[in-house]
């Protein structure tokens, strides 16, 4: 009997699950591409692009009506104008600044940007040898640092 | 004593940081369109057939407001624009953004109109030209057409006083600036 309820709604979540798939890829309009080349900068170019309404998504993943707008728009460009990627990036750029960048250039203003992510990485590296020094020095069998060592212990 | 400071001073360097960053509005995202010039566009006016084109403003600063009917925040802002456009004379022209005809005519009938002119922008085009990307948003432009300021989001009471009539008439005083 409990296993035929478990079967139940493990069936049921199933559909379910399906069910909202569905939805989701109905969601995302499909355009048609006249050369391979299009298709493949359309679908980076989607996914580098930020969708300025749901701000942690790109545009491949937002259903915000400015998202399919500006997926439209993409296509147009490159398949009706015969535009280049670089200039549908300048386009955006233009409107939405650098912000719709998820692969912003690097500038003055960004450079911090670029560069945090390094400067923690040393600042954990620098932690990690004093540490490694430390706990190195804690053993009894190195003299000179028997004093730091016990002053350390205190 | 010094050693056991560092912690401390980490986390509260960390604290202020995240403070920092709380009163700062993510949505706020700096337009570069500013000092450039407004993007042109040529679209019918709501009220009638003819098209309108910002080039026709020129020699005069003017703020575009691009709004829409299904824009819940455009109602809180709507009554101080109209408020605005009685207690002063400027020119306000309305973008309305991704609307049918008939809904942003009943909104203007029971809402009021603030505009000298309605533009339709039904699929959104000129919306991208501006870089939209929230209804409402409000630009105002000096006499030559360049953009000088955006507000993204709803007008309140005090961004009207504090930023937009000071600028209006720093912009209106500034004739010399016309070449």
């Amino acid at each position: 009997m409990k296993i035929h309820y478990l079967l139940r709604s493990i069936l049921f979540s199933f559909l379910a699950f399906t069910a909202l798939m569905h939805t989701a890829n109905a969601s995302i309009e499909t355009y048609p591409f006249e050369t391979a080349q299009q298709e493949k900068d359309y679908n980076v170019l989607i996914d580098e692009l930020r969708c300025l309404v749901c701000q942690n998504q790109n545009l491949a993943d937002s259903n915000a009506e400015l998202a399919q707008d500006l997926r439209k728009q993409v296509h147009t460009m490159l398949v009706t104008e015969k535009k280049d990627k670089d200039s549908v990036v300048k386009f955006m750029v233009e409107r939405y600044g650098d912000f719709v960048l998820y692969n912003p250039p690097v500038k003055s203003q960004t450079l911090l940007l670029w560069a945090g992510p390094f400067i923690f990485l040393l600042l954990g590296i620098w932690f990690l040898m004093r540490i490694v020094k430390q706990s190195n020095s804690i053993q009894p069998t190195k003299n000179e640092n028997a004093e730091h060592s016990a002053s350390k212990s205190e | 004593m010094n050693k056991q400071m560092i912690p401390l001073a980490i986390f509260s360097a960390l604290v202020i940081f995240l403070a920092i960053g709380l009163t700062l509005d993510p949505k706020e995202v700096p337009s570069p369109l500013i000092g450039k010039p407004a993007a042109n566009f040529k679209l019918q006016k709501l009220y009638s057939d003819e098209a309108f084109s910002p080039n026709e403003l020129r020699g005069e600063p003017w703020i575009l407001n691009i709004w829409a009917s299904w824009c819940v925040s455009c109602r809180q802002e709507h009554t101080l624009l109209v408020d605005l456009a009685k207690e002063h004379p400027v020119t306000i022209v309305g973008l309305n953004y991704k609307d049918t005809p008939s809904e942003a005519k009943a909104w203007l009938q029971e809402l009021g109109n603030p505009y000298q002119v309605t533009v339709q922008d039904p699929n959104g085009q000129a919306g991208i030209d501006w870089g939209v990307y929230g209804v409402p948003e409000t630009f105002v432009m000096d006499r030559e057409g360049i953009i000088r300021y955006k507000f993204t989001g709803p007008l309140t009471k005090k961004r009207i006083k504090e930023t937009l009539l000071p600028l209006l008439s720093e912009l209106k005083d500034n004739k010399i600036q016309v070449k």
